[in-house]
């Protein structure tokens, strides 16, 4: 066996996004160990290109907004799918993660009285979102980067090492998560990664390993994602023996660019229609007035003076439709698009040139005046954009404890953030993402912190640990195979035309005929090159992972007999209750992956209080309301 | 944390790329030092022939902006009203004055930039590599002497006042009677608002009026008078020419009148 | 358009290496970042580059392109003429490891020398109020995606590899100005900024604003202002003496 790093670490934090440093910043705190490590650079983790803002009901601009508005907000968002626990947690926490975000140097905009400015966003009742003009993921992790460097900094003193406690392996990618070999008793023991610049692996062994890996985005071939979203963490839980739940439901974000081709599917923020753009179809019809469904009737505009004056008014106006949740916004384009009344490039136009001046589109949207400017030659101050609907965000994901995020299924393994499931339930409301970050990494890294102490430092078998090595050497000596970036394109073209954004039956069951030639493609894959930063290789590791995924997310939409926020099916348009009360979850069974339904449970009655029995009864069945209803009596 | 390391570190090996060419640029990178060599060098040369011609620098009411304030004896009639210096300076006196604007204009952070791309070649473009083995920039004497800027720029200022004063007094005709305005008056009066463009927009000026405060809100004259130098900052290389420039042009225009060479022509 | 291109890319690690020529279709939009994973994806497999948000956001695809230190992913290709051979290099103040992708762990380690923000103790999350013209400034440098084009083009790192010890970039030096500009941070820095970080070899000839793709000013609003915030400490006799018998704010 080649000669390896090795090392021990009370917790790894796989991902250095906003829920891995989160939880690694905790479970130091706690005292622990904790090793962080990061496909790519540390700082660049995806959270960096979030851009509207974090969601927390500070009640800054509207002292109306609390914590139960917010749930309300999140549970109506995600139709009343979410983890009603989660949900609750995160509605409570948020505001207190954002102000400590603000002690450790984040600098948000400021109100006139000079608190953290906040923003509206679609779904949320107030202005809701912290932020940093349109670039608040950035601010976000540079914040809890810097915070990271704070806490080596006090390490450093005290020990006089930086990384005395807390170290960061940036470029250095987890094939593997171990496990021993107890049986039933079986729990985390490390896992394997290898140094992206050097090809050489490093084992670590630890008792908790922490999720916070991101989505599976790259799956698609029109997406805000980059090449990191490739479903790892989602794979590696489903191969130790935790369960995925709801996979089904996939966020397609309504305002992606259309073009030029190469910059398809690059997000545009939905701050652009928070602030007072406009969508409009080829006829110049502000169009989504065509498109209130039934349970939202009562709280936004009908007519296009009302949604006007909210903008100035909204105490005494309804929110503009523009700002219904981002599955009813894809969903009306992709509706507009179909029946020819597009734009030139197969979208539809979002206008803010003619709502605001430009000196205001350029303060409140710089990054997206230049994006537009740099990459499409447009000018946002004088012309309409041109967007369309693009795959941003998997809701489905490792299924916790709504708690302490511990997976289920697989012991001292816990997951946070995007790759976590249940909060944001069959639909996220933007901004909601990255509040779940900092709430539950936070949580991971504090639970995480409390298992450690109640087992012993595991070790990795030398028989696992070779085994993993060998299946990740593989690509290099198989002798005539296929180039792994022509089997992600042709997977990508294959998810977006079969398992996009509108799904039927017969699609999907083709869509999993496909899946199983993949394997076969995937099985004999070929590299060039050798093992130092070899991009060709990289990718072949991560394929099979985003291969089984994209199972995952086919197997899902066939079961799931409905239409409800993230998944819509053609042949199931309807919302149907009787398909609220259940989580699908999925979990390996030896090659294969099983799917079953699993009751959600039953919301409390104190937080059932918080709506009135018209809107619930839309959602739930009328078993559900009466068992409801005596509960609260 | 424990660990054992088998081998050493994640990265190869650290070298820098050999590439062998000082750049891979392929616009005309060195168009603007060259420029800047050229003009500047043609300054110094002129000034420098003007500093030592020790005359024509008068012709009533103009006085060239190289000798005011024309501050030793030896100063034409009329020239000054009050001679400080004294009769042992023999010299031009335009050598007592020059060494503030020089001052000023060698420790302003655009000309630093300036000569230090053009002359000094450190670096002549971005991309392209200095000829240097050793650099140590404004870290140790002499360069470190830079950081008196401000001292010069305070001393600017008087200079600005009397210039602003020698075009004042400008609006008089050749026998001293106010009321009149030449070509004369318009080139001094140019040169004064350049000058006073120059200065307000340069960054200790910038420091001064606000930079250095923590808390903007809690200085709000302070932060206005900052927010205006800060729109006048970002054209200060522009000021800095064009006041250069226009301090010769005038300088010209005086020695042409005062010489005889042409006639200082009145409006009114 | 859609016409074929010429490339000169540069492969190799450790130093050694060459530019390489490609051929490569270029369609219309198209920035160097496409093409060159055209070239990956067609004719060189292994060819090592970094980049992750495509859209000038995370600072991960730092190059030079044709000699110029620039974000690959906002490189238009419709600058270039379609005959011009456009010439890819790694960036050149940070040993490469392979291709285009370097090490650039030096702007992390100074990272960690600058103290962090340091709030007055009493103060309590969520009682923090500050207003928005004081944290402007700072916000301007919190911009930074981290790309290290700055430091990159330094003339005083890039062309001195002898100065890396003394000198920490204008990335970090900005950093030391946001914090100073920072209106509830309590440390000083100007010391640090001076000393350890070496401001004073940072000769204000603005290749690193020239180059910032966020189009921060770093020279003029951070290194400058940081400069004469030094001079006031340490090189203004007035000043000093001031601050000595209590005549200035506290504020400055
Ligand atoms: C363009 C854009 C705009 C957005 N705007 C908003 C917004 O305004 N508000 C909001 O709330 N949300 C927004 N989102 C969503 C939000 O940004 C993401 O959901 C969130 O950042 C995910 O954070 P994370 O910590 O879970 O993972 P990430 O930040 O994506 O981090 C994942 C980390 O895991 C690492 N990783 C993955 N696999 C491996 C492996 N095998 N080995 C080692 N490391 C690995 C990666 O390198 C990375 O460091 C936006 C998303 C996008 C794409
Ligand atoms: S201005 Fe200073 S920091 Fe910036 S590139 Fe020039 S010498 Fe370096
Ligand atoms: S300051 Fe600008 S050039 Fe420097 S690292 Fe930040 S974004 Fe890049
Ligand atoms: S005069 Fe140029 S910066 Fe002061
Ligand atoms: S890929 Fe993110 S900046 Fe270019």
């Amino acid at each position: 066996m080649e000669q390896i790093e090795r090392y021990k670490f009370d917790v790894v934090v796989i991902g250095a996004g906003g829920a891995g440093l989160r939880a690694a910043i905790e479970a130091r705190e706690k005292g622990k160990t904790v090793a962080v490590l990061s496909k790519s650079l540390f700082g660049k983790a995806h959270t960096v290109m979030a851009e509207g803002g974090i969601a927390a009901s500070m009640g800054n601009v509207n002292d109306k907004d609390n914590w139960m508005v917010h749930f309300g907000d999140t549970m109506r968002g995600g139709k009343f799918l979410n983890q009603f626990r989660m949900a609750e947690l995160h509605a409570k926490e948020a505001p207190d993660r954002v102000w400590e975000l603000e002690s450790w140097g984040a600098l948000f905009d400021r109100t006139k009285d000079g608190k953290i400015s906040q923003r509206n966003f679609g779904g949320h009742e107030y202005p809701r979102l912290a932020h940093v003009g349109d670039r608040t993921g950035l601010e976000m992790i540079r914040t809890l980067q810097q915070r990271i460097v704070a806490l080596q900094q006090i390490d450093k003193k005290a020990s006089g090492s930086y990384e005395e406690s807390l170290r960061i392996f940036a470029e250095c990618s987890v094939t593997k998560i171990f496990m021993t070999d107890e049986g039933e008793n079986s729990r985390v023991a490390g896992v394997l990664a290898y140094w992206r610049p050097s090809g050489k692996f490093v084992l670590f062994e630890s008792s908790a390993v922490i999720l916070a890996t991101g989505g599976i985005g790259k799956s698609y071939k029109v997406t805000s994602n980059s090449w990191e979203y490739t479903g790892d963490g989602h794979a590696m839980a489903l191969e130790c023996g935790g369960n995925l739940m709801n996979m089904e439901f996939l966020q397609f974000h309504p305002t992606g660019m259309v073009w030029p081709l190469s910059v398809k599917g690059i997000l545009v923020t939905e701050s652009v229609r928070g602030d007072g753009g406009v969508l409009t179809n080829s006829e110049g019809r502000r169009f989504m007035f065509d498109y209130i469904p039934e349970v939202f009737k009562s709280k936004y505009a009908t007519t296009e003076e009302e949604a006007d004056r909210w903008y100035t008014d909204p105490d005494n106006n309804l929110r503009p439709p523009e700002l219904l949740p981002r599955d009813e916004v894809a969903r009306a384009i992709n509706t507009e698009v179909k029946a020819g009344r597009g734009s030139p490039h197969g979208g539809v136009f979002l206008d803010v040139s003619k709502r605001l001046p430009a000196d205001v589109i350029k303060a409140k949207l710089p990054s997206m005046w230049h994006q537009f400017k740099e990459l499409a030659d447009v000018d946002i101050t004088l012309e309409p954009m041109e967007v369309g609907p693009t795959c941003h965000y998997v809701m489905g994901g490792v299924e916790v404890d709504a708690d302490t995020q511990a997976a289920i299924g697989a012991r001292g393994l816990f997951a946070a953030g995007e790759v976590g499931g249940g909060l944001h339930g069959s639909n996220r409301l933007g901004g909601n993402s990255l509040s779940d970050l900092l709430v539950f990494g936070r949580r991971a890294g504090m639970y995480s912190a409390d298992f450690v102490d109640t087992v012993e430092a595991p070790t990795v078998s030398d028989a696992d640990l070779q085994e993993a090595i060998d299946w990740a050497l593989a690509p290099f000596t198989n002798e005539d195979g296929e180039s792994p970036y022509g089997i992600q394109a042709d997977l990508q073209d294959m998810m977006n035309a079969l398992v996009g954004i509108i799904r039927t039956e017969s699609e999907i069951v083709e869509a999993l005929a496909k899946i199983e030639e993949f394997k076969v493609r995937m099985a004999n894959m070929k590299v060039m090159g050798g093992r130092g930063y070899n991009p060709g290789w990289h990718l072949a590791l991560d394929l099979p992972k985003q291969l089984l995924v994209s199972q995952c997310v086919a197997l899902s939409a066939l079961t799931r007999q409905e239409s409800r926020g993230g998944h819509t099916r053609e042949d199931f348009p309807g919302m149907d209750p009787e398909w609220r009360k259940f989580n699908l979850i999925l979990r390996a069974e030896g090659q294969n992956v099983e799917i079953f339904k699993q009751s959600l449970p039953m919301m409390t009655p104190e937080l059932a209080a918080l709506f009135d029995e018209g809107e619930l009864s839309k959602y739930m069945t009328e078993e559900e309301l009466s068992s409801l209803a005596q509960g609260t009596s | 944390m424990s660990s054992s390391l088998d081998t050493p570190s994640a990265a190869p090996i650290p070298t820098k790329a050999k590439i062998g060419v000082r750049t891979l640029r392929t616009d005309r990178w060195w168009l603007m030092p060259a420029v800047t060599v050229a003009v500047l060098l043609s300054f110094i040369a002129y000034s420098t022939w003007r500093a030592f011609e020790n005359a024509y620098y008068f012709s009533e009411p103009l006085i060239s902006p190289f000798y005011s304030p024309c501050l030793a004896t030896s100063c034409v009639e009329g020239s000054s009203q009050w001679m400080p210096i004294g009769s042992w300076w023999i010299l031009s006196p335009a050598l007592l004055i020059l060494a503030f604007p020089l001052g000023f204009r060698l420790t302003c952070y655009y000309y630093r930039k300036a000569y230090f791309r053009s002359f000094w070649m450190s670096p002549p473009a971005c991309g392209v590599s200095e000829p240097h083995t050793k650099y140590t920039g404004e870290s140790r004497f002499p360069l470190i002497l830079n950081n008196s800027h401000r001292y010069f720029f305070y001393a600017g200022l008087v200079f600005n006042v009397l210039l602003t004063y020698d075009a004042i007094i400008a609006f008089r005709n050749a026998e001293g009677a106010w009321g009149h305005m030449s070509i004369g008056t318009l080139v001094l009066l140019l040169n004064a608002t350049f000058l006073w463009l120059y200065s307000l927009s340069c960054h200790s000026c910038r420091h001064a009026m606000g930079g250095r405060l923590k808390h903007f809100s809690k200085h709000p004259v302070r932060y206005k008078g900052w927010t205006f130098v800060s729109k006048l900052n970002p054209y200060h290389p522009r000021f800095a020419w064009i006041s250069l420039i226009g301090v010769a042009l005038a300088d010209l225009y005086v020695r042409q009148v005062a010489s005889g060479a042409i006639t200082n022509f009145y409006f009114f | 358009m859609g016409y074929s291109a010429n490339f000169r890319i540069w492969r190799g690690d450790a130093g050694e290496g060459e530019l390489v020529n490609y051929t490569v279709a270029v369609n219309e939009g198209e920035v160097v970042l496409d093409v060159l994973h055209r070239v990956q994806a067609e004719q060189a497999n292994d060819l090592a580059i970094r980049w992750n948000c495509k859209a000038g956001k995370c600072g991960s695809c730092s190059a030079e392109v044709n000699g110029k230190p620039r974000l690959m992913c906002m490189t238009r290709m419709n600058t270039f003429e379609e005959e011009e051979t456009i010439t890819v290099t790694p960036i050149r103040a940070f040993p490469v490891i392979r291709d285009l992708v370097t090490d650039v762990s030096f702007n992390y380690e100074k990272a960690r020398e600058v103290p962090s923000f340091t709030p007055p103790e009493n103060l309590k999350p969520g009682e923090y109020r500050m207003e928005q013209i004081d944290v402007e400034r700072s916000q301007e440098f919190r911009k930074c995606i981290e790309c290290f084009l700055c430091t990159n083009t330094c003339h005083v790192v890039r062309d001195h590899d002898e100065n890396k010890p003394v000198f920490a970039g204008p990335r970090v030096l900005m950093r030391a100005a946001e914090l100073d500009m920072h209106p509830l941070d309590t440390l000083d820095r100007k010391q640090l900024a001076q000393e350890d970080l070496g401001l004073g070899y940072c000769n204000i000839t603005k290749c690193c604003s020239e180059v910032c793709p966020e189009h921060i000013k770093i020279t003029d609003n951070a290194l400058i202002p940081m400069k004469e915030r030094v001079a006031d400490q340490k090189y203004d006799p007035l000043r000093w003496l001031g601050s000595k018998i209590r005549v200035r704010s506290h504020d400055e």
